[in-house]
């Protein structure tokens, strides 16, 4: 059965947009850390999106995303009221929630809605939730006004310093690990560069790293092996064992270079989408 | 004149026609291409009609071969039609994919003398002249629709998985007016026979046709269902189904493990066959978005129906080459001699007696080359069957900017994982009664890749039966 769009917000135009669906079962059974499969319509690519939120009551998930190609563009043109043809979840391992004392959630560009969940779940478990978002300027970043409206502190950085601190939000990190021993996680999502820095800046603490890895998928339950990475020298699914491994064992250079496989032929994808679209 | 020779003269076995090989090298229409009304009975004209026949032993879902032969004969392709419906919901699909020659055929009386009847081409051919009717036709065999009726709404039954297993119990099930929901993980219901097996060996439209014939019976497929995420055991059976059929197949893929297995463009069969099938990536990018990895010289590695299928899908993409890498030699390949003999006629290569050291990258991780191993056939080992061990000395190198790994499948982990109380064996594949195919959860019952481990459809169809027979006795007493 398709799937309705209750809610559309854009986010930064064009780029980035929130989408409320009304998927009452998957709803049900989402925790944070979770994502689905959706296809738009009978010619759709199967993509994967993180669930950003919940709510149960009204049966509906949150999914952000950000345009990267064919896909996300056919998303954009949908509006409020239009339908998703597939929508398949909750999948994935959801994320290990524990009460144990102060969690840093780090967010980068899209990946700041996808951390929101996590954090939000840390929350509700009674953690002190310190949160570190950035983007490239000001304009470009995500649910600070969610994320304040729950978290302990939240700390922001802009790379042209429009907004909060000047620079990287590994230099947050860093700043408050050799400041607070009583971190117990780090958990960042966002662009694989920015995960791998924040895997580097922890490191020399010693305190425990996830992070959430968006490796290309076809299927997402474990049936294809094209989402495959490397975690401690050994291969892994990241539909199925993950999408969040330990950050200090993670290979991000080799998943940086697996996500530019199918590059030549998503140029082509997008290229003849925005030809038709445009007449 | 030779008058001491009582016996029947038998003709040769009738063969099928193909499209050229040249030709369907480059597209996915079928390659076998049926037989005509007269191939058929001049072929059923060759049966014995036995009074003990073999080829039924060798039929996992006992169709009653000589009864169905004898009718087309007869020219009455609906009597023999309903014979074989009788036993077998989906007769044909399993009358192209069946390894017949080790099931039916190979239990023919006929074999002895190398020319065992087509029973498999016969059923195909039986099963077509009614695709090219309705669904109702199909279903019933007579034009009219011929519903069972429903019994008690309250009996409703649940499948997990949409493939060979579950399509036979939920046929069985339906045909005995019991309401069935399927739920299917994917987007398109029909497992393997829609996501792995390619359309030149199986056209979707036969698998299509074949579904569409139980939603008339009132089968309803809930696609996007994946069974211990969106849906537990436990819950389907609160809700009130009164038995709950796993056939959610074998599906995580096998690797090689070996050193550069992730550069790009080194994929699973099951990656590059799904890309190509569910995502129809061979009409990318005007007809479909989801693109499959371009190869110009392909290897692939293993030598089962599913390299096979993988090797004659690449060529079909545009490859130059296509090496099929197998360690052993023809003779031990797995796959079936047809598909072997098709491959070989298409251009695809056998490099055998070679074994993957390592894959070879650029500098941009982009795949180059294959590292291989030359092989011999040593001493037999416990099976009996000759060990592959190295020739010393004897490594080369093959070029290739595509390969796919047909290693076979382990037991996909989402369902199991999220149903404890399911008992696995050593192998991590569900325990089911042999008889009943019933689990360790009372009213639980598992058939198909995910007891046995990757298999045959005709084994996952026979499994699906069993357990739609209990099931059907417990509801229905
Ligand atoms: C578990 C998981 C969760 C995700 N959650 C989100 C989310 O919440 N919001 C969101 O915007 N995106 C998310 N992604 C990434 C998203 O799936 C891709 O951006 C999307 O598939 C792109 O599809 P497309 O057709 O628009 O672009 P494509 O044409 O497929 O790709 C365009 C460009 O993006 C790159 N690319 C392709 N796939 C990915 C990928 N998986 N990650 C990064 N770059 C990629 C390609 O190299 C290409 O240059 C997630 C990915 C995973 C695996
Ligand atoms: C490329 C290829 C070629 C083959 N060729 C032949 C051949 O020529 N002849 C032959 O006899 N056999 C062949 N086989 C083997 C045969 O297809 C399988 O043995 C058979 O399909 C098994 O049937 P099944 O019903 O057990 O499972 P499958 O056909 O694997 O179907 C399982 C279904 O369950 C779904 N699923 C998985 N997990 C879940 C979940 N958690 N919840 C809900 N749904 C789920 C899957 O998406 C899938 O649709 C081939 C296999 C492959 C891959
Ligand atoms: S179903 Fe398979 S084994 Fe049975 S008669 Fe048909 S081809 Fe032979
Ligand atoms: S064993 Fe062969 S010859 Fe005998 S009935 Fe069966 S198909 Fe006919
Ligand atoms: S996406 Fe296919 S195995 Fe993970």
């Amino acid at each position: 059965m398709p799937t309705r769009i209750v809610h559309k917000e854009s986010l930064i135009p064009g780029t980035t947009s929130k989408l409320v669906l009304d998927a009452p079962q998957i709803a049900s059974t989402a925790k944070p850390g979770h994502f689905v499969m959706l296809r738009i319509d009978e010619q759709g690519e199967r993509i994967p999106l993180t669930i950003a939120d919940t709510d149960k009551e009204q049966g509906t998930i949150t999914i952000v995303y950000l345009v990267m190609g064919k896909s996300t563009a056919a998303l954009e043109n949908l509006k409020q009221g239009d339908s998703i043809l597939d929508v398949c979840g909750p999948l994935g391992r959801a994320t290990h929630i524990e009460k144990q004392g102060t969690v840093i959630c780090v967010g980068g560009g899209t990946g700041i809605a996808a951390m929101h969940h996590i954090a939000k779940g840390h929350h509700r478990i009674g953690n002190r939730v310190v949160g570190i978002i950035g983007a490239r300027s000001k304009n470009l970043l995500l649910f600070e006004k969610e994320l304040s409206s729950f978290a302990d502190e939240l700390l922001i950085s802009t790379d042209d310093g429009s907004y909060g601190h000047k620079g990287f939000v590994t230099e947050l990190l860093q700043q408050r690990l050799a400041a607070d021993k009583s971190v117990f996680e780090v958990v960042a999502v966002g662009p694989v560069p920015m995960m791998a820095a924040v895997a580097k800046t922890t490191q020399p603490f010693g305190v425990k790293t996830t992070v959430s890895l968006n490796s290309i998928m076809v299927d997402g339950i474990g049936m294809c092996g094209a989402c495959r990475v490397t975690v401690g020298g050994e291969t892994k699914f990241a539909c199925v064992d993950g999408p969040e491994f330990d950050g200090q064992l993670v290979d991000f250079a080799e998943l940086r270079r697996r996500l530019g496989a199918y590059r030549s032929q998503e140029t082509l994808s997008l290229e003849q989408y925005r030809c038709q679209c445009h007449g | 004149m030779d008058n001491a020779k009582p016996k029947k003269v038998i003709a040769p076995r009738t063969e099928m026609p193909c499209q050229p090989a040249a030709v369907r090298a480059r597209n996915f229409k079928e390659v076998a291409l049926g037989y005509t009304p007269e191939m058929a009975i001049a072929e059923a004209k060759r049966c014995l009609q036995c009074k003990k026949p073999g080829c039924m032993k060798g039929c996992p879902v006992e169709i009653h071969i000589p009864e169905f032969i004898a009718a087309v004969t007869q020219g009455d392709f609906d009597a023999a039609y309903r014979i074989i419906k009788g036993t077998n919901p989906l007769p044909a699909v399993s009358g192209r994919v069946c390894p017949q020659e080790n099931q039916c055929e190979g239990k023919c009386i006929l074999l002895a003398k190398g020319q065992p009847i087509a029973i498999g081409r016969l059923e195909r051919f039986v099963a077509d002249q009614h695709i090219a009717g309705t669904a109702c036709e199909e279903v019933s065999g007579s034009s009219t629709c011929t519903m069972a009726p429903l019994c008690d709404d309250g009996n409703k039954v649940a499948c997990l998985g949409s493939g060979p297993a579950t399509l036979s119990c939920a046929g069985y099930l339906a045909a005995n007016g019991i309401k069935v929901d399927v739920f299917e993980a994917l987007h398109e219901a029909g497992g393997v026979l829609i996501y792995g097996i390619p359309a030149f060996r199986l056209p979707k439209d036969v698998v299509k046709k074949e579904i569409d014939a139980m939603r008339q019976l009132g089968v309803s497929f809930k696609t996007n269902w994946v069974g211990g995420r969106t849906v537990q055991v436990s819950s389907l059976l609160e809700q009130g189904y009164k038995a709950v059929f796993i056939g959610v197949g074998a599906g995580l893929p096998l690797f090689l493990n070996v050193p550069g297995e992730n550069l790009i463009g080194v994929f699973s069969a099951n990656e590059y066959l799904t890309r190509v099938n569910l995502g129809r990536a061979h009409s990318f990018p005007a007809g479909s978005d989801t693109p499959v990895y371009p190869g110009k010289h392909v290897t692939v590695f293993g030598a089962g129906n599913v390299a096979m299928d993988a090797a004659r899908t690449a060529m079909r993409m545009g490859a130059e080459s296509v090496h099929i890498v197998y360690r052993r030699t023809r003779a031990e390949m797995p796959a079936r001699r047809e598909e072997i003999e098709h491959a070989e006629e298409e251009g695809i290569q056998f490099e055998m007696l070679a074994a993957p050291l390592h894959f070879n990258g650029d500098a941009n991780s982009v795949l180059e080359s294959v590292t291989l191993q030359r092989m011999e056939l040593g001493e037999p080992d416990a099976s009996g069957r000759r060990r592959p061990q190295p020739v010393e000395g004897a490594v080369y190198d093959l070029p290739t900017d595509l390969a796919i790994i047909a290693l076979g499948t382990r037991s996909n982990p989402i369902l199991l994982d999220a149903t404890p109380e399911l008992d696995k064996n050593k192998r991590g594949y569900i325990v089911a009664d042999e008889e009943t195919g019933e689990t360790s959860i009372p009213n639980v019952f598992a058939g198909g890749d995910i007891v046995t481990g990757a298999a045959t459809v005709i084994l996952a169809m026979g499994a699906g039966r069993r357990a739609a027979k209990e099931i059907c006795k417990r509801i229905k007493g």
